[in-house]
């Protein structure tokens, strides 16, 4: 049948939902359910650092439940993604498969990146105008329960993305009982927000125009919401939203159910989510704010439907993270050109290497960032590079990538100098396992070649062409330079090459008369 | 109850921000009509139909025998939750600034008038009339053949005997639990040989038997019959054999049926509720019927036992409990005296179709029960269950019929593999029994049944099925007016379409997904729901047509629902009427809103048609400065619809069924022969039909759906009367 049917399930910090999703060549994606339940795990998750029982319980039920309505679709395919209250409590992997096991759907639990990365892509796949809205100064930031993130893009690139330990279920569990009143309660809240958004300002607004705020909130847009609102972005100018404010800023969790129409659920929270909205436009100067109607579940699908080719992407994410990523490599002084140089030759390397590493298009990202990050420790030590490239890389969130992928990307960085450590001795040091190990492997190998031939950081094989031809891997470049150093550092790294792929780099230099 | 709804009168609801702030003004006790007398008024106006020699005589015994299962109710349930009111002291007005007491007192008073016109109807009317027409019901023995007076005895002692258990009362036997609406003869008894010591006893009349017991012909060729008291009376010696009978006479009495379920302590919704239909039989006693020429010493014993004030007890000049009325209706050899019955015709747009979805993809379906049949619902159910594209059924029950179709064919999708959803509403009155059988059954066969929400009873009647199609999936989604009950489908007037729009399908599976237990959905494309958006969206319809009648801008309002009497309704009505909204109301019932009053409701009319059809739809018109909007639904306007039911109002937008949904309000508003029209001095009255052509609505659409059927009219049928259903399904207060 040419139209699939695909399921995307997230379990919230608050809500889990369930969006079941039409997906076909000529329609693209069209929702055709929506199922969604309050089961507030973060307040538990965020103040204990655990889950009660009973909401687990809740929990499984309400997964059990979704389970059966995919049947009734006969869905074709389907994603469970649990978010920050599942990866943030202690005991993860336990109540992961405690869920597993009693609902028998595989949960992946994403990363904080990974999960903006989702809601961001929800905004692209259905906002038409994602395109223009970021070709000016704009800033996504996404309020979730225990933390907010907020990007920043210009001229259609993604400036930065930085996560702010901010959300509105932990700010209100630990701010409201200090708080005498509303009035204060709110006077706390800004004083932290300025706080923060100082900081960010200084980093990484500096000087930029920020025009338009999307903000990425479902109580937010509950309250803000028009009841006759057919389309996918709601946008509320500045005044507006100060007029909704101050009459709702100081109510109660009840006079706002009463007086809005929120959902009980919805009531206690809104209120924090209001104060940052309106820190967030105050700081940075934007007039509008556009509340996405999209969730997480809508970039789940449309993810899905790319990889499968069922829609094309009208906007190019691994771009964002790329320039993210270039963007760390600015931040910390990495050598522009050597960088440039080495994620050429990675992937030169990488993409005549196909048929024997077998590796695909993300772990070709993956090697590309290692390549623009690898020279980032030198900011801080350039005695111990790698171990310092390591922990920045392992302590820097980087948008779209998932904690597992972040690490593959830090261990190939840290052994491109350092000796490589085999599984045995990986594994027990970390929570790699035998897939990723290899993936470390392969895209160490490549990436310490790569290295090997910028060794004297000159782009001596700026123009290199590669080749691949009887189990060797022919480098031949036509230059005038003196190669001496880059060869003898091949000869060093060519082993461990070698060791991996049975290939043998060989380099033919030209010279020119 | 919340802090803040405590000081609302009955019939209130708290104002939400944003609401108009003129209702005050219009919101005075003088303005409103109590609900329980307008109630009572109803029940008039269908005894009125028993009264009319224009109906045949087997339809109006019909007549009568609702209006008394109407009253039983009504005092089961209101009178009950007013005596529940009073015995906890609350004082609070209701919207016509009746406090209970008030209420009760007024209420008697015209109940007994009601039941007083009742009997005079039924001895002075239609028993002289059945006489003439060769049917005779005994009550002085004498009367009889000596032939008729063996099978009596004989009947007695073969068939009711077996079945009757007598009870006595003294000091070591208390007094009987005596069943609510059982019938029931009581004794006073003296021992043989002890003469001036009287003893209580009472006997059950046997509800397994049938009411009315036909004797041989007697030689004068009169058909006559018996009733079963009569019969038990002749030989009650023989209950108590050491025993001399001082004197016998028949009782009824009527307890308070109102459940009352704490829902959110409730683990079990359905243990809970079966717990408390066994409690039913034990509720206060609230009415004493008794036989007028009762023995004062019996009637001094059943007062005391009973706890009954001389306000609640019913002397009645004949046969207690009428209902057995249309029992006698079902006796053969008087077809006559009765309508002939109506068929149901076939729905012009499916006509000649066999697939029904192919149907709905061409167009949206319009259903006018009972003129229409009803089969096209049952067969989208059942084509649904066997149809191997259909993914999922859904479907809302409140009152199903005895042998269900539809239950049944959910049943069968739920074998086949389809995802079956029904949310059987348990607490549907009166039909709680019957709706945990479905729910049990429905369950067994592999449905996911979903019993009620908490605090809210599902009203609304929606179906829908998901059908994954080559171009992906379609919803195809039936609402209506009415309950999914094939019985009731052919005596309730009820609307409904069934249509394969994309926005209808959306909100029909976010309806579904609601009444599951998840979150409501971020918008609604058409439909509107109780309790959350439906007030609001009446409201605002209501004061938008009023704003266009400011503005000189065309604005009129038609409505036609069972019940009004909903205060903040009421209230916008009046101000529309007052801003020049020119309002006709078609009410079958209650109707709390008064027309007439100056500068407030001078431009609404309201009428009330009492037909052979219980009048059933729920349809709302609005000019809208020319934007012409139609609605209809499953809501009343009534708190309880709007406050504590899920209900959904649709709206109508297809051109041509915005058509038949307009012809179906004109022709009911020129209604000559079945309307009564509402008066300024809140009296019901027939409509003058000086100058006017005669019509009666429910005739002229029976005469109009064989046309377009393609059948001519049956000559000989001049007036069309159909048979009603047993008086219990007929007039439910809720329904």
């Amino acid at each position: 049948m040419a139209v699939k049917l695909y399921a995307a399930i997230v379990i919230g910090s608050m809500e889990t939902e369930m969006k079941i999703y039409e997906l076909s060549s000529r329609k693209g994606m069209k929702e055709v359910d929506c199922v969604s339940t309050r089961i507030n795990l973060g307040v538990d998750a965020y103040s204990r650092g655990r889950l009660d029982t009973e909401k687990v319980d809740e929990l499984c039920r309400v997964l059990k439940d979704f389970k059966r309505i995919m049947e009734g679709y006969k869905v074709d395919a389907y994603r469970v993604c649990g978010t920050s209250a599942l990866r943030e409590i202690r005991s993860t992997l336990i109540t992961k498969d405690y869920i597993e096991k009693q609902t028998g759907l595989p949960i992946d639990i994403l990363s904080n990146s990974e999960q903006r990365f989702l809601d961001y892509k929800s905004i692209a796949s259905e906002s038409d105008s994602f395109e223009n809205i970021i070709s000016s100064g704009t800033a996504i930031v996404d309020i979730g329960g225990n933390s907010m993130q907020i990007s920043v893009f210009d001229k259609d690139k993604l400036i930065t993305t930085q996560n702010i330990r901010m959300g509105k279920v932990s700010t209100r569990e630990k701010f409201l009982p200090l708080a005498k009143n509303s009035a204060h309660f709110e006077k706390l809240m800004v004083e932290l927000m300025d706080h923060e958004l100082n900081g960010f300002g200084k980093l990484y607004q500096k000087d930029r125009q920020i025009k338009n705020l999307i903000v990425i909130d479902s109580d937010l847009l509950a309250l803000l919401d028009k009841a006759d609102a057919g389309s996918s972005v709601l946008v509320v100018g500045k005044e507006e939203f100060m007029d909704v404010y101050r009459r709702s800023v100081y109510l109660s969790p009840d006079e706002i159910t009463q007086q809005f129409g929120l959902s009980a659920d919805s009531a206690p929270f809104v209120v924090p989510s209001m104060i940052f909205s309106r820190c967030l436009l105050d700081k940075l100067g934007a007039e509008d704010i556009w509340i996405p109607r999209m969730s997480a579940t809508d970039g789940m699908c449309y993810e899905y439907a790319v990889n499968h080719k069922m829609i094309r992407s009208r906007h190019n994410f691994d771009e964002d993270i790329i320039a993210a990523s270039r963007n760390i490599a600015k931040r910390y002084k990495s050598n522009q050109a050597h960088v440039k140089n080495m994620e050429e030759l990675t992937l030169q390397i990488f993409d005549k290497m196909k048929k024997i590493h077998g590796l695909g298009q993300r772990e070709r990202l993956l090697l590309q960032i290692s390549a623009i990050l690898h020279n980032c420790g030198k900011y801080i030590s350039l005695t111990n590079v790698a171990e310092c490239a390591y922990n920045i890389i392992m302590a820097t969130e980087i948008i779209g990538l998932s904690h597992a992928e972040r690490q593959i990307i830090a261990n190939v960085v840290k052994f491109n100098t350092l000796d490589f450590c085999y599984y045995d001795e990986l594994a027990s040091n970390s929570s790699v396992s035998r897939e990723e190990y290899l993936v470390i492997a392969k895209l160490t190998a490549i990436l310490r070649l790569a290295n090997a031939l910028d060794r004297s950081h000159k782009q001596k094989f700026k123009n290199a062409v590669i080749t691949l031809r009887d189990e060797k891997l022919m480098i031949a470049v036509e230059s005038q330079e003196d190669l001496t150093l880059e060869k003898g550092t091949l000869a060093e790294k060519a082993d461990f090459f070698e060791e991996v792929f049975n290939i043998h780099p060989v380099v033919k230099q030209r010279k020119k008369m | 109850m919340a802090a803040n709804e405590q000081n609302l009168p009955e019939g209130a609801h708290p104002s939400k921000a944003g609401s108009a702030g003129n209702t005050e003004k219009y919101r005075k006790p003088e303005y409103f009509t109590n609900r329980e007398l307008s109630w009572l008024d109803f029940n008039m106006r269908i005894l009125g139909e028993a009264r009319d020699k224009a109906n045949p005589l087997f339809e109006r015994l019909k007549f009568l025998s609702i209006t008394a299962s109407n009253l039983d109710e009504f005092f089961m349930i209101r009178v009950a939750s007013l005596k529940d009111m009073v015995h906890a002291k609350y004082t609070k007005a209701d919207i016509a600034g009746l406090k209970p007491e008030e209420q009760l007192s007024l209420i008697q008073e015209k109940a007994h008038q009601l039941v007083s016109l009742q009997y005079s109807t039924y001895n002075r009317s239609l028993i002289p009339a059945l006489k003439q027409n060769g049917l005779e019901l005994v009550t002085a023995h004498e009367d009889m053949t000596q032939e008729q007076r063996i099978f009596a005895d004989r009947y007695f002692e073969e068939n009711v005997y077996p079945v009757l258990t007598p009870m006595a009362m003294d000091s070591s036997r208390p007094f009987p639990l005596i069943r609510n609406k059982s019938l029931n003869i009581g004794a006073l008894i003296s021992k043989k040989g002890e003469k001036g010591k009287t003893e209580f006893a009472t006997v059950q009349v046997p509800a397994v038997l049938p009411r009315v017991v036909e004797l041989p012909l007697g030689a004068d060729g009169v058909r006559r019959g018996i009733l079963l008291e009569e019969i038990i009376e002749r030989n009650i010696d023989q209950l108590f054999l050491n025993y001399n009978v001082v004197s016998a006479h028949p009782y009824r009495i009527m307890r308070n049926a109102d459940l009352t379920i704490d829902e959110d302590e409730a683990a079990d919704l359905l243990k809970e509720i079966q717990k408390q239909l066994k409690k039913r039989q034990w509720g206060e006693v609230i009415r004493l019927e008794i036989e007028d020429k009762m023995d004062e010493k019996l009637l001094k014993i059943l007062k005391k036992e009973f706890d009954v004030k001389q306000d609640d007890i019913y002397a009645i000049p004949g046969p207690l409990d009428l209902t057995f009325l249309m029992k006698m209706y079902g006796i053969e050899g008087f077809d006559h005296l009765k309508t002939p019955p109506y068929k149901p015709q076939p729905v012009p747009a499916l006509e000649g179709e066999t697939d029904i979805f192919a149907a709905i993809r061409k167009k949206d379906i319009f259903l006018h029960h009972p003129y229409m049949t009803f089969d096209p619902v049952v067969d989208f159910v059942r084509k649904a269950a066997r149809d191997p594209q259909v993914l999922a059924i859904k479907q809302t029950l409140y009152r199903v019929s005895g042998h269900s179709p539809i239950v049944a064919a959910l049943a069968q999708a739920a074998e086949n593999g389809k995802q079956v959803s029904v949310l059987v509403e348990l607490k549907a009155r009166f039909d709680e029994e019957n709706n945990i059988i479905w729910a049990k059954m429905l369950e067994k066969a592999g449905c996911h049944v979903i019993y009620g929400l908490v605090g809210l009873k599902t009203h609304s009647k929606i179906t829908l099925v998901v059908r994954r199609e080559e171009d992906g999936i379609r919803r195809y989604v039936h609402l209506g007016t009415g309950n999914y009950n094939d019985s009731t489908a052919k005596l309730y007037t009820d609307c409904g379409i069934m249509t394969c729009s994309e926005a209808i399908g959306e909100d029909a599976t976010a309806v579904f997904n609601m009444l599951s237990g998840y979150s409501e959905p971020k918008k609604w494309n058409r439909l509107s729901l109780a309790p959350i958006w439906l007030r609001d969206k009446f409201l605002s319809l209501i004061r938008r047509e009023a704003d266009h009648a400011r503005k000189g801008q065309p604005a009129r309002i038609i409505a036609k629902m069972n019940s009004l009497c909903d205060q903040e309704v009421i209230g916008a009505l009046y101000e529309a009427s007052a801003a020049g909204v020119k309002i006709d109301l078609i009410v079958r019932g209650i109707c709390c809103l008064k027309v007439g009053i100056p500068k407030v409701s001078e431009n609404i009319t309201v009428r009330s048609l009492v037909g052979t059809f219980l009048e059933h739809c729920r349809i709302f018109y609005f000019q809208n400065g020319g934007q012409e909007e139609y609605y209809m639904g499953s809501a009343d306007w009534m708190p309880r619809n709007l406050d504590k039911r899920v209900e959904i109002l649709f709206p109508v937008e297809d051109e041509d069924l915005k058509k038949e949904v307009r012809h179906i309000l004109d022709i009911q508003l020129a209604d000559t022969l079945k309307a009564h029209e509402l008066k300024a001095d809140n009296t019901y009255e027939k409509i003058d039909k000086r100058g006017k052509e005669l019509l009666c609505a429910q005739e002229y659409f029976c005469r109009e759906a064989k046309e377009r059927a393609g059948k001519p009219e049956d000559p000989v049928m001049s007036r069309v009367f159909v048979p009603a259903e047993p008086a219990e399904d007929v007039e439910k207060t809720e329904n």
